[in-house]
C-alpha cells in the first residue's frame, strides 16, 4: 500500500501526523508495542473525557437514595470494585481519577514544553552570561531529587488546602519546574548547533531579524526530538502526580479523585488484608504509565533508523553502540549524568 | 560508609599530572575543579527553596497561623525575625548555613543537624540496599538481555524494565505488603525491627543508627536476622525502579561492545560465552552506569521519602514526611537544604570515581 507511494505525490495531512506517521512506518513487535500503548492510552483518554457518563457514582459520593453507601465493603454487584474506608466507590474514583491525571499532566507538558523551549532557544542561540548562568541553574535543578522539588513548589502554590482547579494548578505546575530544564537542555544543545549552519548565516545575510530567525528558523529545526521527550515526560508526570497525592499534596476527596491519594489512605486497608483499595488505583497509574511509555518508546526507536525494524532485510543487523533513550527523564540525555555536564562532549 | 573510602584517593592524585601529562588536563585539577562547582551548586537550589518557600508567606503563619491572634502573631514573627526585609534574612540564613546550622523545626524545637544525625543513618542503610538490589537485578539481567538480543528473553526483560518503572514505589510495596506479610506471612510489614530488637539495638554503645552495623555489632544472628528481614520489601521496593535503568543501560551498553572488535578477536581465541558477556563485554558497558550511579543516588533519595512513608521506616524521609504533614516548613526547607548538599557531593564522589576509572572523563 503506502510503500509503493512514490516520492513525488503528496501524502495526506493525517498520514503526516507524529503518531500515525510512525505508526504506518512500524512493523513487527514495534508495531505492536505502539499499538498497545495507543489503545491503552485511548482507554484512558475515554474514561477521562466520559467519566460522567463511565463512573456509576460520582467521585465524592457517599450515599445515594437507598441510603449510605457501606465501608469497606468487598466487591460485589452494586460496587464492582468494593468501596473505601471512608465509604467512597473505588470503581467510580478511579475512572474520575483518570480525568485528574490526563489534565494534570496535559497541562504540565504543554506549560513546560513552552517555557523550557523559549528559554532553551534565546539560551542557546543568543548565548552571553545569561546562557551561562541559565545552563547551571537547570544543571542544579536537573540533579535535585524532581519530587522533592515538586514537593517544595506544591507547597508554595497551594500551602497544602486546594480546590479542584487549584490543586490541578499547583500539581502540574509543581511538575513543570521538574520538567523545564529537560526540554531546555535538549532545545538548548539543537540552537547551538543550528547557529553555525550555512541556513542562518544566510537569513542573517539578508537581514532577518534575530528574533524571526531563532522562533521561524531555529525551532523549527529543534523540535525534532520533542515528541519523545514529551512522552517520557507525560509517564513521569503521573507518577510525580502520584507521588504527591501520596504524601498529601493531591487534591482532597471532596474536589476531585486522585489515585495516589487514594493508594495513601488504602495503606493501612492492606494491613488487614484489604487489597481492593489499593490494587485499582495502583493498577491504573501503572498502566496508565506503561501506555504512554510503550509509545514513547517506539516512536524513539522509530525515530532512530539503527533501531528501526525495516520491512526486509531484517538479518544481519549491524550492532551499534545504541543511544537509546531510557525511561524516565532521569537519565533522557544518555549516559551522562548532568552533574558532569562537561564531560559529555569528553566521553562522546 | 563508602563515603569515607572514596573521598581519600584524592592523594594519589597529587602525583598523577606527572604520569599523566599525556593525557591532556590532569587528574588533579579536574577533581579540584569538579569539587569547586559542589559550591555554586549547592547555592542555587538553597536559594531557589529559600526564596520558593518565601514567596508562600512565613513559616509561622503557615504552621501557626490561625490558632493566634494577629498581635500574638506578630510578637512570634518579630521574635523569629521574619519581619525584616527578606534580604537580610536571606543573608543571615546563607551564614548559617555556612556554619553547618540548616535551623531548627518550629513543632518540636530540634536542630536540623540533629535530625540529620538520628535519622541519616536510617536513610543511607535504605539507599544502600536498594542500590544493591539495583545492581543484583539490573547488571545480570541486562547482560542477558543484550545477549539474546531481540529474542523472546529481551522481549520479556524490556516489558520487565518498563514495569518496574511504571510501577510507583509505594505501589510495589503496597503489594509487596500484601503478598508477603497479610497472605504468605513470612516477611514483617513495616519498621526497621521488632520493638524487641529496637530496644536491644537502643542498648549497645555509641549506636551508629545503621541497624545492620549495630546487629553485627551486637554479634546475635536472631537480631541480624530481624534487622535483615525488615530490610528486604523496602529495599526490594525502592531497587526495583533503579534496577530497570540500570537493565536497559546495560543491555545498551552491552549490546554495543558485544559488536565490538577484541570480542570478536576473544571469542575466535576460544574463550567461553560466559566470559565473553561477564567480562570482556561488561567492564567498558560499566563506566557509563557509574555515571548514571550518582543521577540514580539523587533519585533513590526522592524515592526514600515514599519508601520509609510506605514501610514506617523512620529516617530523614519519613521525618519529612511527618514535617510536612504538621506544615512546619522550617524543618521541610532544612531538610530539603540538606539533602541537596548529600545530592551534591554524592554526584562529585561518583564523577571523581567515574574519572579514576576511565581516562577519557576530563574537563
Amino acid at each position: 500500500m503506502s510503500a509503493t507511494t512514490p516520492e513525488g505525490r503528496a501524502v495526506p495531512l493525517w498520514k503526516r501526523l507524529p503518531v500515525v506517521k510512525q505508526l504506518r512506518r512500524s512493523v513487527g513487535l514495534q508495531r505492536g508495542m505502539l499499538v498497545v500503548g495507543i489503545v491503552i492510552c485511548a482507554v484512558f483518554l475515554i474514561a477521562a473525557i466520559f467519566a460522567p457518563l463511565i463512573a456509576p457514582y460520582g467521585f465524592g459520593e457517599l450515599s445515594n437514595k437507598f441510603g449510605s453507601f457501606p465501608r469497606q465493603a468487598s466487591p460485589d454487584s452494586t460496587f464492582i470494585w468494593g468501596t473505601t474506608v471512608g465509604g467512597y466507590d473505588v470503581f467510580s474514583r478511579v475512572v474520575w481519577g483518570a480525568r485528574t491525571a490526563v489534565s494534570v499532566v496535559i497541562l504540565a507538558v504543554v506549560i513546560s514544553v513552552v517555557i523550557g523551549v523559549v528559554l532553551g532557544l534565546v539560551s542557546g542561540y543568543l548565548g552571553g552570561w545569561l546562557d551561562r548562568v541559565l545552563v547551571v541553574i537547570a544543571d542544579a535543578v536537573y540533579a535535585f531529587p524532581s519530587l522533592l522539588l515538586a514537593i517544595v513548589v506544591s507547597i508554595v502554590i497551594s500551602g497544602g488546602n486546594s480546590s479542584y482547579i487549584g490543586g490541578i494548578l499547583s500539581a502540574a505546575i509543581s511538575i513543570t519546574v521538574v520538567f523545564v530544564p529537560q526540554y531546555f537542555r535538549v532545545v538548548r544543545a539543537e540552537a547551538v548547533r543550528l547557529k553555525s549552519e550555512a541556513f542562518v548565516e544566510s537569513s542573517k545575510v539578508i537581514g532577518t531579524s534575530t528574533s524571526r530567525i531563532m522562533f521561524k528558523h531555529v525551532l523549527r529545526n529543534s523540535t525534532r526530538s520533542l515528541p519523545l521527550i514529551l512522552t517520557l515526560n507525560a509517564s513521569e508526570a503521573i507518577l510525580t502526580l502520584a507521588s504527591l497525592g501520596f504524601l498529601g499534596f493531591g487534591i482532597g476527596p471532596t474536589a476531585a479523585a486522585e489515585w495516589g491519594y487514594d493508594l495513601n489512605n488504602a495503606l493501612s486497608d492492606a494491613a488487614s488484608g484489604i487489597w481492593w483499595t489499593g490494587l485499582f488505583p495502583g493498577l491504573a497509574i501503572v498502566m496508565l504509565v506503561l501506555g504512554v511509555t510503550l509509545v514513547g518508546e517506539s516512536l524513539n526507536d522509530l525515530a532512530d533508523p539503527r533501531l528501526r525494524t525495516r520491512r526486509r532485510a531484517r538479518r544481519k543487523k549491524s550492532v551499534v553502540a545504541s543511544t537509546e533513550t531510557t525511561a524516565g527523564g532521569s537519565t533522557g540525555t544518555g549516559t551522562t549524568g548532568p552533574g558532569t555536564g562537561t564531560t559529555e562532549e569528553a566521553t562522546a | 560508609m563508602t563515603v569515607v573510602n572514596d573521598t581519600s584517593p584524592t592523594a594519589p592524585s597529587v602525583g598523577a599530572p606527572s604520569k599523566g601529562k599525556t593525557r591532556g588536563g590532569g587528574l588533579g585539577r579536574y577533581v579540584l575543579i569538579r569539587f569547586l562547582l559542589i559550591f555554586p551548586t549547592v547555592f542555587i537550589l538553597v536559594t531557589l527553596v529559600f526564596f520558593l518557600m518565601r514567596v508562600v508567606g512565613n513559616p509561622i503563619t503557615a504552621s501557626v497561623g490561625g490558632r493566634l491572634t494577629p498581635s500574638q502573631l506578630q510578637e512570634r514573627l518579630h521574635a523569629a525575625g521574619y519581619d525584616r526585609p527578606i534580604i537580610v534574612q536571606y543573608g543571615e540564613y546563607l551564614g548559617q548555613l555556612a556554619r553547618g546550622d540548616f535551623g531548627t523545626t518550629l513543632t518540636d524545637h530540634q536542630k536540623i543537624s540533629t535530625i540529620l544525625l538520628t535519622y541519616g543513618g536510617a536513610t543511607l542503610e535504605l539507599v544502600f540496599y536498594g542500590l544493591i538490589i539495583a545492581l543484583i537485578v539490573g547488571v545480570p539481567l541486562g547482560m542477558l538481555a543484550a545477549y539474546l538480543r531481540d529474542r523472546w528473553p529481551d522481549v520479556i526483560l524490556r516489558v520487565f524494565a518498563i514495569f518496574t518503572y511504571a510501577t510507583p514505589v509505594f505501589f510495589a510495596g503496597l503489594l509487596l505488603q500484601l503478598v508477603f506479610s497479610v497472605w504468605l506471612g513470612i516477611l514483617p510489614l513495616g519498621g526497621r525491627a521488632s520493638t524487641r530488637v529496637e530496644l536491644a539495638l537502643g542498648n549497645i554503645p555509641n549506636p551508629t543508627g545503621i541497624y545492620l552495623i549495630d546487629a553485627i555489632r551486637t554479634g546475635n544472628g536472631q537480631i541480624i536476622g530481624d534487622v535483615l528481614l525488615h530490610a528486604v520489601m523496602p529495599a526490594t521496593a525502592l531497587g526495583l525502579i533503579t534496577g530497570g535503568v540500570f537493565l536497559r543501560l546495560v543491555r545498551t551498553n552491552v549490546m554495543g561492545t558485544l559488536g565490538a572488535e577484541y570480542v570478536d578477536a576473544a571469542r575466535s581465541r576460544g574463550v567461553n560465552e560466559f566470559r565473553l558477556v561477564g567480562a570482556h563485554a561488561l567492564k567498558p558497558a560499566l563506566i557509563p552506569i557509574i555515571t548514571v550511579m550518582g543521577l540514580q543516588i539523587a533519585m533513590l533519595l526522592g524515592g526514600s521519602v515514599l519508601t520509609e512513608t510506605t514501610f514506617g521506616w523512620r529516617g530523614l524521609g519519613f521525618e519529612l514526611q511527618q514535617y510536612l504533614s504538621a506544615r512546619d516548613f522550617v524543618a521541610v526547607q532544612g531538610i530539603v537544604a540538606l539533602l541537596a548538599v548529600i545530592v551534591a557531593v554524592t554526584n562529585f564522589i561518583v564523577d571523581v570515581i567515574a574519572a579514576f576509572i576511565d581516562p577519557r572523563v576530563r574537563y
